[in-house]
């Protein structure tokens, strides 16, 4: 949440001027908002609207006059579609350890960002670059890592002798979603650094004074001190971050556009896929409504816990 | 822990070196794409990438053949279009949130925090349909409009953080002089949000740069945003890798070079909302 009622109350000011009226008080703060109001309704809350309403027809694209209601029958389709099943079993794998992926690293990073050491400007402005490039960029040069004849990571990995023989990294439905998840970790992590080092730097310093006179160890500070300190921003960049990385379906569109067979297939990319190769919106629609039912579900489950366990 | 001073061998072994080897990870990926990207296209699958030898013949290559030139000029209409809109439209609307109390501003505020959190794909299939409606597919037109979608809200969010920093007793000072309200937001508010709006701006410009789903999506033929040039590459030119990195170097160049000068601002704006909230 921004900063939103940090001046509650608001008394007029002195003098309004040629809005001075009772009238023009009342209007001004709608008359200013109404042109982002009336455009987020018309480029946003209508088309969510209208996914909700083509979920519930039989409407495929290139058969523009076929637009017969059907009722739930896309969703009952879908809970009987085996691809369905695959696809959520990967979205939960994907987010399941992406996410964790990126705040351990991210903690890390921080932590290590948070002590004195000459370089640390240059290693602060550095880490955020893989949060600035296109995930295109990002899927182009992972594709070019995993290359299975002339690729870095296979160079890499025989040379420390963890594999026998070069692997298509990408191509082999055991490894491909792992090799995503690592980019996906990769493009970030950066971010749960920056924000989880903002937080550790509005800890007050006295604390760990205080602590380390009474002889508390650096793990007992940091489980004590340093922990309870960024729960709040730990909070709520998970949930950030879990959003984002559910409508991050691009870098895993680029890489191997779901394959190989249904090996990397998650759910908004099944939506996606579905409206544009087959153009059934229907069906996709569907699908884009089902996908973001369960994500509300999981972040409302997710904000009732932590709202408790911060509190 | 934080900030203490350690003896400078222990220092070495607990932090420079593991935030090295994060930094490895972190840059290897870019410094190997850009290795790439300068390596003769010859020598590439024979020697491998080496950054001895250098030569531009991929980035020259890009231009003359591929015609990545249009494909940055759309880019730059698309996102300078996106930042037009996303500002002017938040300018007014953060004024509000931020000094007026009305009747619905909870619920207005939350709707804008609420659009951010439902997934692009639920967004992105009535958005192809409404275009083609309106004859508005393969449009510069129609990216600046799906671009606002994640701008304009983001920019209203930001925005409401900065003109909370700037204190209420001013607007009061230059109405007493005399000046309107909307005199007030525009002499005095936003000269002195000034930095705050080009912060905005350029994350708008950059997310609507690296954007591609929606490009790929609305655009295409006609309007070929940078992202769908690079992915473009991928499928045509397979096993030209130089070329490839080349590409990726230069659609990347834009939004890495902004992100640097401004992420100090950016991200104490990101920041405190999350800190403080």
């Amino acid at each position: 949440m921004p900063a939103q009622d940090r001046n509650p109350t608001n008394r007029p000011g002195p003098k309004e001027g040629l809005t001075g009226t009772r009238l023009g008080r009342s209007v001004l703060p709608y008359a200013m908002l109404s042109p982002a109001v009336i455009v987020t309704l018309a480029i946003v809350f209508l088309p969510m609207l209208q996914t909700a309403w083509m979920s519930l027809h039989d409407y495929v694209l290139f058969r523009p006059n076929d637009f017969t209601f059907v009722g739930l029958d896309n969703f009952i389709a879908a809970l009987q579609d085996e691809v369905f099943w695959i696809s959520l079993k990967h979205t939960v794998i994907w987010i399941g350890v992406t996410i964790p992926a990126q705040l351990l690293l991210g903690l890390v990073t921080a932590l290590l960002l948070n002590q004195n050491f000459p370089w640390r400007p240059v290693a602060r402005a550095l880490i955020i670059i893989p949060w600035a490039l296109p995930s295109v960029v990002i899927a182009l040069m992972w594709v070019w890592i995993y290359d299975s004849n002339y690729g870095v990571m296979n160079d890499f990995m025989l040379r420390l002798g963890l594999i026998e023989q070069a692997m298509p990294w990408l191509a082999n439905p055991k490894t491909a979603l792992g090799a995503i998840i690592l980019t996906l970790t990769w493009q970030g992590f950066p971010f749960f650094a920056v924000m989880i080092l903002a937080g550790l730097q509005s800890i007050p310093r006295s604390y760990y004074e205080a602590a380390s006179i009474d002889g508390a160890s650096t793990w007992r500070q940091f489980w004590h001190i340093t922990l309870p300190g960024i729960s709040g921003v730990l909070v709520t960049s998970v949930l950030l971050r879990t959003i984002w990385v559910a409508n991050s379906f691009d870098v895993i569109f680029v890489m191997t556009g779901g394959g190989p067979g249904y090996s990397t297939y998650t759910l908004p990319l099944y939506a996606f896929v579905k409206a544009r190769t087959n153009l059934d919106f229907g069906y996709g629609s569907a699908l884009a409504v089902l996908f973001t039912i369960l994500l509300m579900g999981v972040v409302m489950v997710y904000l009732r816990r932590t709202g408790k366990a911060v509190q | 822990m934080a900030l203490r001073k350690l003896p400078l061998g222990r220092r070495l072994l607990t932090v420079d070196l593991p935030m090295a080897l994060i930094l490895v990870f972190t840059l290897g990926p870019y410094l190997w794409m850009f290795i790439t990207s300068v390596t003769d296209e010859s020598k590439l699958f024979t020697e491998g990438p080496s950054i001895i030898g250098a030569t531009i013949d991929n980035y020259t290559r890009l231009f003359r053949t591929v015609g990545f030139g249009d494909n940055l000029l759309d880019s730059l209409i698309v996102s300078c279009g996106t930042v037009i809109v996303g500002l002017s439209l938040s300018i007014t609307a953060a004024y509000s949130f931020s000094r007026f109390s009305f009747r619905g501003k909870k619920i207005l505020m939350l709707q804008f925090l609420l659009i951010n959190m439902f997934p692009l794909v639920l967004l992105i299939l009535p958005l192809f349909v409404l275009m083609r409606v309106l004859g508005l597919l393969d449009t510069h037109l129609a990216l600046i409009i799906a671009n606002s979608t994640v701008a304009i809200p983001f920019s209203i969010w930001m925005m409401v953080s900065y003109m909370n920093g700037i204190p209420k007793s001013l607007d009061e000072a230059a109405m007493t002089d005399g000046c309107t309200r909307l005199g007030a937001l525009r002499r005095v508010v936003l000269p002195l949000c000034g930095p705050g709006i080009v912060a905005t701006g350029i994350y708008i410009f950059i997310t609507s740069w690296n954007e591609y789903l929606y490009a790929l999506t609305l655009g295409g033929r006609n309007v070929r945003t940078i992202t769908v040039a690079v992915q473009t590459l991928i499928g045509e030119y397979e096993v030209q890798w130089g070329l490839m990195t080349a590409g990726g170097i230069v659609g990347a160049m834009p939004a890495t070079v902004l992100f640097l000068l401004v992420q100090k601002r950016l991200i104490s704006g990101l920041t405190q909302g999350a800190v403080k909230g």
